[in-house]
């Protein structure tokens, strides 16, 4: 019990309050333009040091950020998962090695297993160089950068207000999402107390028939629930018809898959130097044109408000500005070698710190105290029981 | 405001329609009780107010039920929404959302209600059922009756003119089932909100009820007020069958009128103490179950401080307190299955041997010393068949011998359940039957039964005291934890009440349950201070009054 006396120990971890700021959630949209500008970011660099840069720039923005909240306990784990990344990574290069140059570095050697004359051209095992575990190392670390943008803005944004963000046409996916969040905890509940249950029956808990006997109950309790809740959500007015026709559906579709079809072409034209021009930016441009016609269409049919919306002030601006910025100067190639972005490791050498860039990881960082602190958490409150009456 | 035209339901599956030529008016403002066994169609008529008969369950209704002038055939329950608000029995099972706010807010944005008005409706709402305190708080840590009132809370905020509430107080302790009723009649005499509600533990809510619509059976459907009701109805609340006994009439429905009446009543059972409540069964003298400083926690929370108990041969415990008070941890933790961070239970066995830990054992053994029935009794239950049920639960006791151990069981508890039904498909009394026919197989001396009560009628009840009294009568020590005071009246010697993990009151029903204000039966409440706890007790003592003449 916490006396007035005693102070709760201040963490680092522990959200500033921001000094005359009011604490308020920031748009989760901002979050996520934010994590996204910075993972394109990553996406042009191979640099060892902007990479670590990188993720300690996430570090800092995440612990200063974050709510206490379920999901924004998660980091840690896209961090575990990153780890993983760059292990296989380095595995699979050191046993599908092509082979070591004379200039290589020469590491260690497995065991090589012959593979048969119709299969050549892939070796398996033999000598691994330092320079092959560097660069399958270096590639792992980018995309590992990669996926710890993508696990901040999961931790930073909560996941059910960002999916309220999503355009009208889409709300019915939303819905779908969010409640299949809340269903999976009640779901690993409903496991447990079932299987806890079988040994009151003394029924094998394992195996099979144990599989069967948790199966069945777990199930048709979650399609019970499920039913139950659907009649809750008609009851209360879900999917109430708006003004949409059979024709407009159509239109709908139409323009939303052409649109998807623009988009991914014009991904492809712009990441692959070789394809056409015309695959590039104006496939892009006009996907995108398609779909928010569309999504502007299938969102008509839509009459709903959102209760407390989101505002969409300064400090957003700021936090996705400084995020887009990063990304900006990355692309530019202004003020920098390009070359000192992907370091390259023949000859192996130490890399360098290429100023400009690392300065503009760092500006993505300021977003750390650009947001609005987060709100404090509630403390679950106890209620004022009652005193049980019966002695 | 609710018209029902010439309305009868038919279900493809079913012979008989389940409701039949209703006709039914409810006037604004008013607060109608749905009455009626389970299965006679009371869950049909809600569903039927906005139109999840049969737009969602399917089935046929013919004739016209229309609410505030809109017809149910052409409104599907979405739009419907802002006329009727529906409030299930589980609270948990309708929320869409996680936070107290947002769930509030959910039935109005999809009404389209401008943010402005809603930001103003969600506080009157929070201020209007006292839950402004925990707005932020996330849905599932709240207890039942917040929970509950969360879930009224939420089709309010779309101003509803009419609201459906079936059972909404029967998984709520007493006081949650208070907090949420007066929450209901709050609403109805200040915002004059026509209310249909259905209830199985009428004793709370009659009192309450401007008319009452009774379903006797065969898709007919009776209504007046409820003093001319329940003077004929096939199910009554203690204090109406009280009110028979006596021939009082009008049939007072509340503890003060029934006391104002009661006078002469009192003088006449007179100081002669009253008859037992329950048939003398023999209690034996050594324990069979010892307990001692069981302490059960989850996360460092300790659900059970070191409680001491001891449970005898023939005696039937009743286990109460409010949700979240430790019955269920105590009960798993004393069956061995459940978590123990430490203490001792000690239960001896038939043939007088060593008495045993029911944790240390298998779990074969351990259920042939303590058999538990959980909450959801149908966790246990995976099979297709009836048949199949007890086929294996014959093959799980090593009973297969004598022929069909536990299909003899069942016939006991329950007669003339078919083999081959799907246990699904049975009533919740007889999916109860099955599984304690189940655990009975492994002839455990201990049997505890965790809320057995929840979603029984009176008659259901009445078949488990039945059963209960029987397997006290084997010599079986017996506990039940359950909230419903007017059960335990009729079906426990001792009454053991938990709080915040403790043990806090032990001792013979008419003791515990007389001195609690919040406890007492009906009868207890209307004849104090006579120690009468049931309505049978009073007219046993009439009846012997009349030969003493």
């Amino acid at each position: 019990m916490p006396s007035p006396l005693t102070r709760p120990p201040l963490s680092a971890s522990q959200p500033d309050t921001g000094g005359r700021r009011l604490p308020r959630t920031l748009h989760p949209m901002a979050w996520w333009i934010w994590a996204l500008a910075l993972a394109t970011a990553v996406s042009r660099t191979n640099n060892p040091l902007l990479l670590f840069l990188v993720i300690a720039v996430l570090g800092y923005v995440v612990t200063a950020r974050r709510t206490e909240a379920p999901w924004a306990r998660g980091f840690k784990y896209y961090l575990y998962l990153a780890l993983v990344v760059v292990a296989i990574r380095v595995v699979f290069r050191a046993v599908f090695a092509t082979g070591i140059t004379p200039n290589d570095h020469f590491l260690f050697a497995l065991p090589r297993v012959p593979t048969p004359d119709w299969y050549a051209g892939i070796e398996i095992g033999g000598p691994v160089s330092l320079e092959a575990v560097l660069s399958a190392a270096t590639d792992g670390l980018r995309i590992a950068c990669m996926l710890c943008c993508i696990g901040a803005a999961n931790t930073l944004a909560n996941p059910k207000r960002a999916l309220r963000v999503l355009p009208g046409a889409l709300y019915e996916l939303g819905v779908a999402v969010t409640v299949s969040l809340s269903v999976a905890p009640q779901l690993v509940q409903s496991v447990q107390r079932v299987h806890r249950a079988r040994r009151l029956r003394a029924a094998r808990t394992k195996g099979l028939d144990a599989l069967r006997g948790i199966v069945v109950p777990v199930l048709e309790d979650a399609l019970e629930r499920s039913l139950r809740l659907a009649a809750a959500m008609d009851s209360r007015g879900y999917g109430r018809a708006g003004t949409a026709t059979r024709n407009s559906r159509r239109i709908t579709g139409a323009l939303m898959l052409s649109g998807m079809c623009g988009l991914c072409a014009g991904a492809y034209g712009l990441l692959d130097a070789t394809a056409p021009r015309i695959l590039g930016l104006p496939a892009m441009a006009a996907g995108a044109v398609l779909c928010v016609a569309g999504l502007r269409l299938g969102g008509r049919r839509v009459t709903r408000t959102t209760y407390r919306p989101d505002p969409w002030r300064f400090d957003e601006w700021a936090v996705a500005g400084c995020g887009v910025l990063s990304a900006v100067v990355l692309f530019g190639n202004a003020g920098f070698n390009a070359a000192e972005l992907n370091p390259s490791l023949y000859p192996l050498s130490w890399p360098t710190l290429p100023p400009v860039p690392a300065a503009a990881i760092l500006l993505a960082g300021a977003a750390g105290f650009l947001s609005p602190p987060p709100q404090a958490p509630t403390p679950p409150t106890v209620t004022p029981q009652r005193t049980e009456a019966a002695t | 405001m609710i018209t029902f035209d010439q309305v009868s339901v038919q279900y493809e599956d079913m012979a008989e329609p389940v409701l039949r030529d209703v006709d039914l008016t409810v006037e604004e403002g008013e607060l109608c009780l749905v009455v009626g066994h389970t299965g006679v169609g009371k869950s049909t008529l809600l569903g039927a107010v906005n139109g999840l008969v049969p737009h969602f369950t399917g089935g046929t209704l013919y004739g016209r039920v229309t609410v505030d002038g809109r017809d149910t055939a052409g409104h599907p329950p979405r739009e419907l929404a802002d006329v009727v608000g529906v409030v299930g029995q589980d609270p948990l099972d309708g929320f869409v959302t996680d936070t107290v706010e947002e769930e509030l807010a959910y039935a109005m944005e999809q009404l389209a209600i401008p943010p402005a008005t809603m930001r103003k409706r969600v506080e009157e709402t929070l201020d209007l059922l006292g839950l402004a305190d925990l707005r932020h708080r996330a849905l599932y840590e709240l207890s039942g009756g917040q929970q509950q009132r969360v879930a009224i809370g939420s089709v309010l905020t779309a101003h509803p003119r009419v609201l459906v509430l079936d059972e909404p107080t029967s998984a709520l302790d007493p006081s949650a089932a208070e907090e949420v009723l007066s929450a209901v009649t709050r609403l109805v005499h200040d915002l004059g909100v026509t209310v249909l509600i259905a209830e199985h533990r009428l004793e709370r809510v009659v009192q309450y009820a401007d008319r009452v619509i009774h379903l006797p059976g065969g898709g007919l459907v009776t209504t007046g007020p409820g003093a001319e009701v329940f003077r004929t109805s096939s199910i009554a609340p203690p204090i109406v069958e009280l009110g028979r006994a006596a021939a009082w009439s009008p049939l007072p429905l509340s503890i003060r009128d029934a006391r104002r009446k009661a006078a002469p009543l009192r003088t006449l059972l007179g100081p002669e103490p009253p008859p037992p409540a329950r048939p003398g069964t023999t209690t034996e003298a050594a324990p069979i179950l010892v307990a001692r400083k069981i302490t059960v926690s989850y996360q460092r929370v300790p659900a059970v401080r070191e409680v001491d108990l001891e449970l005898h041969g023939g005696c039937v415990t009743a286990l109460m307190g409010r949700n979240g008070s430790g019955k269920s941890s105590l009960l798993w933790a004393l069956q061995g299955s459940g978590p123990r961070a430490s203490g001792t239970v000690r239960v001896g066995t038939a043939d007088g041997g060593k008495p045993a830990d029911p944790r240390e054992l298998s779990a074969v053994d351990a259920r042939r010393l303590v058999g538990l029935v959980p909450q959801t009794p149908t966790d246990l239950l995976y099979l297709e068949s009836v048949e199949q049920e007890l086929d294996q639960a014959d093959k799980e006791s090593f009973a297969g011998g004598s022929g069909s151990a536990a299909r003899t069981v069942l016939d006991r508890l329950a007669p003339g359940i078919d083999d081959a039904t799907h246990p699904r498909d049975l009533s919740e009394g007889q999916k109860l039957a099955l599984v304690l026919a189940i655990q009975l197989t492994a002839a455990p001396r201990v049997v505890l039964l965790d809320e057995p009560t929840r979603g029984l009628d009176y008659r259901a009840k009445g078949e488990l005291i039945r059963v209960v009294d029987g397997l006290a009568a084997e010599g079986r020590a017996v506990v039940i934890s359950t909230h419903d005071v007017e059960f335990v009246a009729r079906a426990a010697d001792r009454v053991v009440v938990m709080a915040e993990g403790d043990i806090v009151a032990d001792g013979p029903t008419t003791e515990v349950i007389v001195a609690s204000p919040v406890f007492a039966p009906q009868v207890a409440k209307i004849l104090a201070p006579l120690p009468y706890l049931t309505v049978h007790q009073v007219t046993r003592a009439l009846a012997e009054g009349e030969e003493g003449r």
